[in-house]
């Protein structure tokens, strides 16, 4: 069959397997599954542009996914003017001076002769860059982490509207990316691999810990969710009563229905947006270049092509891309806790699973492989136990019967871990191939 | 008497356990760096193949204690490593001849074994978390310690005790007999020089006769024995769970691939590079300088320089930095 | 003439679909030694491939002693007394010299220290040096022990693809002198040569392939007499 009939085949069997829990379980069941799949797609999207166009391996993808949430929590949040008195700005002012300590301590090794001297002078810049560091940023965090410490004890935010926190998610993952790829881009893959997954792992180990910056582990709550409307204020509305009575729904679950629909409006809609994008990219003559540096790098660079400043761009763009993924997961869930993105498994290894089954180096593919997956480990969660009980049922009670049972939850990660064995074994391209 | 009591706090709070976790670290990165030399791929599965190893250890100790087994003052489970360490060969050779068997003779690149490594390492996480449950589990039994606080400040006089734990005197024992058995093998026997030649030069080796089946099948029965005696030791010092375990996959990578993946020496000098930053970047040296220091000279504060959290952070930050600055490693290893 | 100790006859084949070797023919004779030579892509390293058996030759023939040896493998050729030095990557350059004799006999269930013995006699700097990393050692030093542990399973034949390939002048006359001292012991010699000038001068039988045929055969001598020879790649 080809290719458009089977792609068409994959999405339709996907849409019928939605559909077929919303009718067989429920409809809030359904769109929670799919609202997580929309957003895993955004982020298996990133990834994907990353190691399918670049071939760069990218495994601290749960760092930049955890920077969109703060991004989130930093622009939606309001001002907090007690916080800017306490030591908002003290605090901001060391960190640009930690960066431009990093930065002339970087620039003065490279530029100055290999010695003693040069030594000496990078470690004195740092040694000094970070004593004075410490002195400003030191008393200033305690300031701020002061301030209201049950509710708040962090920086707050700028009360800028929803749509701006999605531009600064994806501009603070990029940046990051930026900073990432500039340092770590010569390594080779398996190397790469380590590092990103290194880098990632600080990123949220600051983020759990530094609470004057998001509260640390004690997490931020009510975020701005626009413009879905919240499920309360739904249920208050006269006009969506009088639906809710029409359609013959109770009117609490038909506005949990109703606000997993508008998300998955919201964040389809920014799906479809980035798939039509990056399909026109990949058609472009810029998406050719990418594809010959990518199947042959030594010949693309003797042709003249500035290979590192194209895997550059790549990796920023794909930073982005997870960041904006990042910054739409916390805003669906009304909460950012930085202790969640602590699981590389599930953040990070899973999205791979999700990449290389669905193809990669195909966008398509990354989303099917993002839908199928999400469905299974929702599915697992919910319709799992209640399975291994059927199969368990000849057995007699017991404690090994209640283990079984009990661990239905934990076999999902080894089935997708099976799923990407046997792909890879005998369909090493994936569900969908790429280009 | 200042000095010796700074000395005794360092060595109790400092010395004595960067020691113990840079001896588990290094049997871990051992176990890694062989196989990136002599398998060529770097296996994310290591922490969940301690894991399993201390996982099945852990039942086996259960059922001998069952029996009225113990060791005396020693833990039970020393007694039980060697069936466990037997099933966790069992379990990788059979991982091996499923999984990377067939990628290894297509000649895949290194980077198509470590994402089938990613779906091993979620495999056997599933499974370990299956047999054994996901909760954090104590197994250790025999005497806590060799030499405890209050004794050592009652033979000393000293003000600050030193306290040594069975397991950390068993940790580093263990650690240098199975190093040293390690290196013998490695450099005195002709299964060991094989193996060594076999990762320098495969093709060279393969022409020499030697047999590539036979080098895999000894690399994953080292594999087994290391991975499964670090995590014992770990989960005897500490205690066991399989999240825990699948997190110590990144110090144990840090280890060695500071120092230089596929150099066995440098795994060991890895693991204690890092092992000793993380305890000294992170303890508080408060309690140290107020012996070693006069009062007025004391700084404020807890003298630490990162929080307790930030443990693995310092070495991804090492390992970061000396990916940048010398991808192979302090001590040279392969590049692939 | 007695029957050739080892011969390639008549082999046809590459290393895929197209066809390196034409109809070409290499034979060595007990105690000589044969030298490959001729122009660049003449294919010589692929006939010597052919003979060891590092590519599967379409047609033709491989025998060693009169046994038809086309179907086995290096491994195997080894064990029936062939040793090969390969151009590039030929030592375990993270073993120490004397280690890597050893790996040179592993095949062998003897005592092989009169075999090391007689190594350190044919090339007595690598005995000052047996207990330094191989890849320590200078270039002609590490074709040395190359060729050394290439000779420790005791070959009736030994093949050298380009042992002077990337080494100084009189390292290369080194080189020569004991590359004749091992064929005097009554080992062949097989060897590829681009520095055909002074191979020819040491060699028993010459032979220059061009696009993968014979062109000339002769020996050594004969070859560097003949004025065609001279002319087409010689240098006159």
């Amino acid at each position: 069959m080809t290719t458009m009939n089977r792609n068409l085949l994959i999405f339709g069997g996907l849409a019928a397997a939605y559909v077929a829990v919303g009718i067989l379980q429920s409809w809030t069941l359904a769109l929670s599954i799919l609202n997580d799949g929309l957003i895993v797609a955004v982020v298996a999207l990133g990834v994907n542009m990353q190691w399918g166009y670049a071939g760069l391996f990218n495994v601290g993808v749960a760092g930049f996914f955890a920077l969109g949430g703060l991004a989130v929590v930093l622009v939606t949040k309001p001002f907090d003017p007690a916080a800017w008195q306490a030591g908002t700005p003290e605090i901001l002012l060391a960190l640009l001076l930690a960066a431009a300590v990093m930065f002339a301590a970087g620039r003065a090794w490279k530029v100055m002769e290999s010695g003693l001297l040069r030594v000496v002078v990078t470690f004195g810049l740092l040694a000094v860059g970070f004593a004075t560091f410490r002195m400003i940023f030191g008393p200033a965090v305690e300031a701020v982490e002061a301030v209201n410490p049950a509710s708040a004890g962090n920086i707050g935010g700028m009360s800028l509207p929803v749509p701006v926190a999605w531009l600064f998610a994806g501009g603070l993952a990029a940046a990051a990316g930026w900073a990432v790829a500039k340092t770590a881009l010569g390594l080779r893959s398996d190397y790469l691999a380590i590092a990103t997954l290194g880098i990632g792992q600080i990123i949220i180990t600051l983020m759990m810990n530094e609470e004057w910056l998001d509260r640390g582990v004690k997490n931020i709550t009510n975020i701005d969710r626009w413009p879905v409307p919240h499920e309360v204020g739904l249920q208050q509305q006269g006009w969506f009563i009088s639906l809710a009575e029409f359609l013959g729904q109770d009117v609490r679950t038909a506005s949990t229905v109703f606000v997993g629909i508008c998300f998955a409006l919201v964040i389809g809609s920014i799906l479809v947006v980035l798939l039509a994008l990056l399909e026109l990219m990949v058609r472009s003559p810029w998406g050719r270049m990418m594809r010959a540096i990518r199947d042959n790098e030594v010949a693309a660079e003797a042709m003249g092509k500035d290979v590192r400043s194209r895997h550059l761009q790549i990796f920023v763009l794909g930073s982005a891309i997870i960041g904006v993924a990042g910054a739409l997961y916390v805003m669906r869930h009304g909460l950012m806790a930085p202790q969640s993105y602590n699981d590389p498994l599930r953040y990070t290894f899973l999205i791979w699973a999700m990449v290389i089954l669905g193809g990669s180096g195909s966008n398509w593919g990354a989303v099917a492989g993002a839908l199928i997956v999400i469905l299974l480990w929702g599915e697992a969660e919910s319709v799992g136990p209640s399975i291994l009980a059927l199969i368990t049922a000849p057995l007699n009670d017991g404690p090994l019967k209640q283990h079984l049972v009990d661990s239905a939850v934990q076999m999902r990660l080894p089935i997708v871990g099976l799923m990407l064995l046997l792909v890879l074994r005998f369909s090493p391209e994936g569900l969908i191939r790429g280009r | 008497m200042e000095t010796l009591n700074a000395l005794v706090a360092f060595l109790n709070y400092v010395v004595v356990p960067a020691t113990s976790y840079g001896a588990q670290l290094a049997l871990g990165a051992l176990g890694v760096t062989l196989i990136y030399g002599i398998l060529r791929f770097s296996n994310f599965a290591h922490g969940d193949t301690m894991a399993f190893g201390t996982a099945t250890t852990i039942l086996c100790t259960w059922w001998l204690q069952s029996n009225g087994v113990s060791f005396g003052p020693l833990p039970t489970a020393l007694l039980a490593l060697p069936f466990g360490i037997a099933i966790t060969s069992a379990m990788v050779l059979a991982t091996d001849r499923t999984v990377y068997r067939f990628h290894r003779k297509r000649k895949a690149s290194p980077v198509i074994l470590l994402i089938v490594s990613m779906g091993v390492m979620f495999v056997m996480n599933g499974l370990t978390r299956f047999i054994i449950g996901v909760q954090d589990r104590n197994f250790s039994d025999g005497d806590r310690f060799v030499i405890n606080a209050r004794q050592f400040t009652e033979m000393t006089g000293l003000s600050e005790g030193l306290a040594l734990r069975t397991t950390s005197v068993i940790t580093v024992g263990a650690a240098v007999i199975i190093v040293a058995a390690l290196f013998w093998f490695l450099n005195r026997t002709r299964t060991g020089k094989s193996m060594r030649a076999f990762s320098d030069n495969e093709d060279l080796a393969l022409l020499s006769g030697v047999s590539p089946d036979r080098v895999v099948t000894v690399t994953w029965l080292l594999v087994a024995a290391l991975a499964t005696t670090a995590g014992v030791l770990y989960g005897l010092d500490k205690s066991f769970s399989p999240f825990t375990y699948f997190q110590l996959l990144l110090p144990v990578f840090a280890s060695a691939v500071v120092g230089g993946l596929g150099n066995p020496v440098g795994a060991i000098v890895g693991a204690f590079v890092i092992s000793f930053s993380e305890v000294t970047f992170t303890y508080a040296w408060k309690k140290v300088l107020t012996y070693a220091l006069p009062g007025s000279l004391l700084p404020d504060g807890l003298v630490q320089l990162l929080s307790t959290e930030y443990k693995y952070a310092v070495s991804f930050a090492i390992l970061v930095l000396v990916l940048l600055f010398k991808p192979t490693g302090l001590l040279k290893g392969k590049s692939l | 003439m007695d029957a050739p100790f080892l011969i390639g006859e008549n082999m046809i084949g590459g290393y895929g679909p197209v066809d390196i070797l034409n109809k070409c023919t290499i034979a060595v004779n007990p105690g000589e030694i044969a030298v490959i030579v001729g122009p660049n892509g003449a294919g010589k390293s692929t006939a010597m491939k052919a003979v060891f058996g590092m590519l599967n030759i379409r047609e033709g023939q491989v025998r060693l002693l009169g046994e038809d040896i086309t179907k086995l493998s290096p491994q195997d050729r080894v064990a029936k007394g062939m040793g090969f030095v390969p151009q590039t990557n030929n030592i375990f350059g993270s073993m120490t010299v004397e280690e890597n004799l050893e790996m040179g006999a592993y095949l062998r269930r003897d005592n092989i220290r009169d075999t090391i013995e007689q190594v350190y006699h044919l090339f007595p700097i690598l005995k000052q040096k047996r207990r330094q990393a191989a890849g320590e050692l200078s270039g002609g030093q590490r074709q040395q022990v190359a060729v050394g542990r290439a000779l420790m399973t005791q070959p009736m034949v030994l093949m050298l693809d380009e042992p002077t390939a990337g080494v100084s002048p009189i390292v290369m006359d080194e080189l020569f002198d004991r590359i004749i001292e091992i064929a005097r012991t009554g080992i062949s010699v097989l060897m590829v040569e681009q520095n055909a000038r002074q191979a020819l001068n040491i060699a028993d039988k010459g032979y220059v392939l061009v696009q993968g045929g014979n062109r000339f055969t002769g020996t050594g001598a004969e070859l560097l007499a003949d004025p065609e020879v001279r002319k087409t790649f010689l240098g006159g």
